[in-house]
């Protein structure tokens, strides 16, 4: 994409093509050029010149402030998108580079998918030079500087560093061809340190691998669907994923793999994908299951310009061996938990639908954590004895902050006798307590008082479980606070 | 403690049913007694008469059964106003807690709930009177119950009795608890005023109960003081 900055600039600000205009960016002598017009071009100026230099050539240029960040993301923005063509994409400069080995018959051989590439960039508007060749030093070479053979392109066409280019430059050796009839030892001896022109002859020819960096060694199991024409009605995407969910569920069964996180990506006509993505308490190749779940994201997605290929792709799977519990279909409890929880986390978010874990601490608040259900294991709450926890008698409700309360008292350390609750007046018939519950010295400041829990009954029998915080005296404030915190059944 | 859930949700009912008033209470607990219940598990609605009153939960808590995990489903303005359920304190070991945005996204997740055969039973607590719950949505809970067998307790913080579908309805009340054997001044076991204003198949009735490790027992309504006061300071 050599022209990606002015493209993206021309596009977000609508101007005429016509406009000399040059963008640039702060050098340390001054404005350099980054990226200019056509217009400008026929002008004279040219990337990588100072302003001040194009200035003098025709004054009539108009300097406005590049942002390479913002092109950057477009170019990662393009990566995510060329994973339409292949699954291994790397961002190179200003370019995208695609390891295509096995892929080009997918788009009826590598003329088509060049035609197929350069089709949808032009409708993405951007102009894109595309070459495939067996390495990918080659194919930057062949896409920078055009044409279909090595040996007439220039040194520069190695990447290699200014000074080196310029060296080979000056010892007459202007293309890559005239590098390749002198012996390898003697290039080798006289390019030694630095920048090695061995090295990138080699790399370019084949002779040394160049692998893509970040290459999966095994990708997540997916599912491609290329559509003939932009979809643009809201149910493309509910629709390819019933295409796309049994060529996924298959792959799965080979792999004996069980997906627990799925995402379904809708690439668009102008360059941008949309994913929904859901996730699984247990790993689950049932393609019903798998897309119930993903149906309502996916019918959320916004076609905007319009879908041209759907992937369905299994983020996260984990071995699960393929099973048959019984002849007829009988419901195993695990997988219809998981499921159920499944569902409510997709609908409800993971932060509602929760599982309680137990807590080592005495404070009531704290004693019982929960975890969202979906990453944890269904898992009997570790109870205690029967009989112990009836002696500890926790209230089977807790606020979720505990709530001041105005107490009566007979005496400062005795039982209560009349509370004051969210303005209703409780005459206390019968208490029990207190227990006491120190705070925990090693995370709570020094300054945290104990609790005195107290089980109350007031005359209409309602029962309540309230504290008082500190100890008249205590030297940790002044008198001390009730609360009230739980409701007993 | 739960192993009362089978007079709920199993089998013999109802020749036992008088209220409390007109028995005559043995010493100890009072008499013993199955609660009335419908042939298979249903949907069963609890009002308590008020969202500062827990005592519904007690009620509802001794009758579950603890084999299966259950689900429970409460709205934000149930957990605002009474409190947060608190495992520790509930008898059931396997739990998956649900706080819902609202009555809608509330009745969803119960409706899903009741569908999932894993579970034993669904509890879900709404708060007020919310528009999403009229007769059409409490009616697809207790077809779903039924055809599934898993349980669904609805239960009304703050609400009127209005049109439902439930099968059973009940109004739980806290009564003042029995006398503590061990501390006068403590209280005891937890009693109830359990009214069944509406039942398919079953005269309503009221009741003060308390439930033993394994039935309810009838005992005299805290408001009967003739009866009461002997029966309550014999146990």
């Amino acid at each position: 994409m050599p022209a990606i900055a002015i493209e993206r600039w021309a596009k977000a600000n609508d101007s005429s093509p016509d406009a000399p205009i040059v963008l640039t960016v702060e050098g340390t002598h001054g404005p350099i050029i980054h990226a200019v017009t056509r217009a400008a071009a026929a002008r004279g100026a040219r990337a990588g010149a100072r302003l001040t230099d194009a200035r003098a050539l025709d004054p009539a240029f108009i300097a406005l402030s590049a942002d390479p960040d913002g092109d950057a993301a477009l170019v990662q923005r393009f990566a995510h998108w060329a994973g339409r063509w292949s699954p291994l994409v790397e961002v190179d400069g200003d370019g995208l580079r695609l390891d295509v080995s096995g892929v080009a018959h997918l788009f009826g051989g590598e003329a088509g998918l060049i035609r197929d590439m350069v089709q949808c960039f032009v409708a993405a508007g951007i102009t894109a030079r595309v070459a495939i060749a067996p390495t990918a030093g080659a194919a930057w070479a062949l896409s920078h500087f055009g044409g279909d053979e090595l040996t007439p392109l220039p040194v520069h066409a190695l990447r290699l560093d200014p000074d080196t280019v310029r060296t080979l430059e000056r010892l007459g050796l202007k293309t890559i061809g005239a590098l390749l009839d002198l012996p390898r030892l003697a290039l080798a001896r006289r390019f030694r340190g630095g920048e090695d022109v061995v090295d990138a002859l080699d790399r370019m020819i084949g002779r040394k691998p160049e692998p893509l960096t970040a290459a999966p060694t095994d990708p997540p199991p997916r599912a491609l669907l290329k559509l003939e024409e932009p979809a643009t009605h809201p149910e493309a995407a509910v629709q390819a994923l019933e295409r796309l969910m049994p060529g996924l569920v298959h792959q799965l069964q080979e792999r004996q793999l069980g997906a627990r996180r799925l995402s379904l990506a809708g690439y668009r006509v102008d360059g941008s994908v949309a994913v929904a993505s859901v996730a699984t308490a247990i790993p689950s190749r049932e393609p019903k299951h798998l897309q119930r779940l993903l149906a309502d994201k996916a019918a959320e997605l916004n076609p905007e310009f319009g879908f041209d290929a759907f992937a369905l792709t299994a983020d996260w799977a984990e071995s699960l061996a393929s099973a048959q519990d019984s002849l007829v279909e009988e419901p195993s409890g695990t997988r219809e938990m998981a499921r159920l929880v499944d569902r409510l986390t997709v609908k409800l978010g993971p932060r509602a639908v929760r599982r309680p874990r137990e807590e080592e601490s005495h404070l009531p608040e704290r004693a019982s954590g929960w975890v969202a259900a979906i990453g944890s294991s269904l898992q009997a709450y570790p109870s205690t004895q029967p009989a112990a926890r009836e002696e500890l008698s926790r209230p089977p409700r807790l606020l979720d902050r505990p709530e001041a309360i105005a107490v009566i008292y007979a005496t400062p350390e005795g039982l209560p006798r009349r509370f004051v609750w969210r303005r209703a007046v409780h005459d206390i018939t019968r208490a029990e307590g207190p227990e006491r519950i120190a705070p925990e010295w090693w995370r709570q400041p020094s300054t945290s008082r104990l609790r005195d829990y107290y089980r109350v009954e007031d005359a209409d029998g309602w029962r309540y479980w309230i504290y008082r915080e500190g100890l008249a005296g205590d030297g940790r404030g002044g008198a001390p606070n009730w609360f009230i915190h739980g409701l007993f059944g | 403690m739960a192993r009362g859930l089978s007079l709920v949700a199993g089998g013999a009912v109802s020749a036992q049913v008088r209220p409390a008033a007109y028995d005559r209470l043995p010493s100890g607990l009072g008499e013993r007694w199955l609660l009335p219940a419908p042939p298979s598990p249903t949907l069963a609605e609890l009002f308590a008469t008020h969202p500062r009153d827990g005592g519904w939960a007690g009620f509802l808590l001794a009758q579950l059964a603890t084999d299966k995990p259950l689900l429970w489903v409460q709205d934000r303005m149930a957990i605002l106003e009474s409190g947060r359920i608190h495992p520790p304190g509930l008898p059931c070991p396997e739990l998956i807690h649900v706080e819902a945005r609202d009555a809608k996204d509330a009745l969803w997740a119960m409706e899903e709930g009741v569908r999932c055969t894993a579970l034993s039973a669904v509890i879900g607590e709404l708060w007020g009177d919310p528009k999403v719950l009229d007769f059409t949505a409490t009616r697809r809970l207790a077809v779903a119950a039924e055809r599934s067998g898993v349980a669904c307790w609805l239960v009304r913080l703050g609400g009127h009795a209005n049109l439902s579908g439930a099968r059973m309805r009940w109004r739980i009340e806290s009564a003042p608890s029995l006398r503590n054997p061990l501390d006068r001044r403590a209280p005891g076991v937890p009693a109830w005023e359990a009214e069944l204003f509406r039942a398919r198949g079953l005269p309503p009735g009221r009741w003060s109960v308390v439930h033993d490790s394994d039935r309810f027992h009838l005992v005299a309504g805290h408001r009967d003081r003739a009866l009461g006061e002997g029966q309550r300071f014999i146990a």
